[in-house]
């Protein structure tokens, strides 16, 4: 695997170069491709570059949190596959996937991207359970990103299986036939995720592998319709407010954007 | 009937908008540990305390120009309404990760290579703003261990309550607010280390949180080093 020395980035990004070329606000190219499992509810594949992950949608019968008795449930989860990259190993979640997932599932929850009322099915009994489960297969930075687009996408591709309850002495069953897929999922926003980076004082967005390699820090933000939904910073490195300013501004519009991808 | 949050201007604990929680901060609170500190803002109370620098386990982890902080954040069982199940949670070990990345930028970290710094964040009650809590516990601990530092990094809240900015969300406003934004403060660089936040706003009302949790965040910092102060030179 080549490498480029982090100092050489910074370097670099002092003099105002990216090591692709490409503006300090420029994405890499974008595809997303949806529909590509087909035992999922919903699915989608996606690259950032040189990035691609892909994200199913699962669903499944089960009882709803106490204190949300007619909300369905949403579970985020990301698996870091050791084939994506040489420093990602076997194992239980590490913290890494656990952020990531974390962020992605803040993002599409704050902005109230699916209608959990809508998933309810016996109040304070049975609700919809929707995973989305996103597998990072090849990195090459900004993963939270295409992560959620990955996801957002999934969902905009899902559909419910047929459900069946049937009433046998009083009690009911529930018959899920997961070969026919009924309506949409109620999606109602896409929130879009968007990454920044501070390297040698300069911010830059979408940074591959190679910046992140030297970046202080990161900022991602969910971004909806002109409101920002969620943040995460990582890395250790701190952002002045003027700092986090312009890359909200920034953010909405490279948000706009790539929204209009989602169709 | 839902209880309104906000009435004649004034919070549901009688504290203005721009107002903090009481606040306690002390440093040197236990005897084993090489620093430790204490901070409780209103009902949220934590303690911090640092081991090291010193040999790291696991040997892998060890890096060879620089000490390596560790950070574990943990919520005690009793600390919640409804009981906290003991051991890390994704929760906890996110919460671990930020903390620990709030706190590097002010750390002489290559003084020591090959070692590590422990840090044990221990919530005992939690009461919104339990992150804040433990990296102002935190910030104290390292220096009352000893550990070269740039400066303090001191930590607190913001958020949206029916549709009013409030600095040190608490209680009902956590459970029932819209927005939840969380920072830590690096005061002598003016940088913020830690940022999260959960809800809607628009980037002028960003913009408005981050101005007031600096505020905020500023009579932290009086607070620790206050701490600081008498345990040091006041004994």
């Amino acid at each position: 695997m080549i490498s480029i020395d982090p100092e050489v980035i910074k370097e670099l990004t002092t003099k105002g170069i990216r090591v692709d070329h490409r503006a300090f606000d420029e994405y890499r190219k974008i595809k997303i491709e949806t529909g590509v499992i087909e035992k999922a509810e919903g699915s989608a594949r996606v690259e950032i570059g040189g990035t691609k992950v892909i994200a199913g949608v699962k669903m499944e019968i089960g009882e709803p949190f106490a204190d949300r008795p007619d909300d369905g449930v949403l579970i985020t989860n990301a698996e870091f596959l050791a084939l994506a990259y040489h420093e990602f190993e076997e194992g239980p979640p590490r913290e890494n996937s656990i952020e990531l997932a974390r962020v992605v599932d803040r993002g599409i929850r704050e902005s109230k991207a699916i209608d959990l009322k809508k998933l309810c099915i016996e109040n304070g009994k049975k609700v919809w359970m929707v995973f989305v489960d996103i597998d990072i297969l090849d990195h090459d930075g900004n993963l939270i990103d295409a992560a959620a687009l990955a996801a957002i996408a999934a969902l905009l591709n899902t559909k419910f299986p047929k459900l069946d309850i049937i009433e046998e002495d009083g009690e009911k069953r529930y018959v899920i036939d997961y070969e026919q897929k009924t309506d949409p999922l109620p999606v109602t926003q896409k929130p879009i995720g968007v990454t920044a980076a501070k390297i040698s004082g300069k911010i830059l967005f979408d940074p591959n592998i190679a910046e992140e390699s030297a970046v202080e820090g990161k900022i991602s933000m969910g971004i909806t319709d002109n409101m920002i939904a969620s943040i995460q910073k990582s890395e250790p490195g701190g952002f002045s407010i003027e700092e986090i300013d312009h890359i909200a501004e920034i953010a909405m519009k490279k948000a706009s954007e790539i929204r209009a991808m989602l169709g | 009937m839902e209880q309104k949050l906000i009435v004649d201007g004034k919070r549901i604990d009688g504290r203005t908008f721009d107002q903090l929680r009481p606040m306690e901060a002390r440093a040197g609170i236990l005897k084993n540990a090489d620093g430790s500190g204490y901070f409780r803002l209103g009902r949220t109370i934590a303690i911090a305390g640092i081991f090291g620098p010193r040999q790291v386990h696991p040997r892998h982890m060890e890096e060879a120009e620089a000490a390596i902080l560790k950070c574990r954040y943990n919520m005690a069982s009793f600390s919640t309404t409804e009981r906290n199940r003991p051991g890390p949670s994704r929760r906890s070990k996110e919460i671990s990760k930020v903390i620990r990345e709030a706190l590097m930028p002010v750390l002489f970290l290559e003084e020591f290579p090959k070692s590590a710094i422990d840090l044990h964040v221990e919530i005992l009650q939690a009461d919104a703003s339990t992150r804040c809590a433990g990296i102002n516990a935190a910030s104290i601990a390292l220096a009352d261990a000893g550990i070269p530092m740039r400066d303090l990094i001191a930590s607190c809240s913001v958020g949206v309550v029916e549709g009013q900015i409030m600095l040190d969300i608490a209680g009902k406003e956590d459970t029932e607010g819209d927005v939840d934004l969380p920072i830590a403060y690096y005061p002598k660089r003016d940088l913020i280390t830690l940022l999260q936040m959960d809800g809607m706003v628009t980037r002028e009302q960003l913009k408005q949180l981050l101005e007031l949790a600096k505020k905020g965040a500023m009579q932290v910092y009086e607070a620790q080093r206050q701490a600081l102060r008498s345990k040091y030179l006041e004994e």
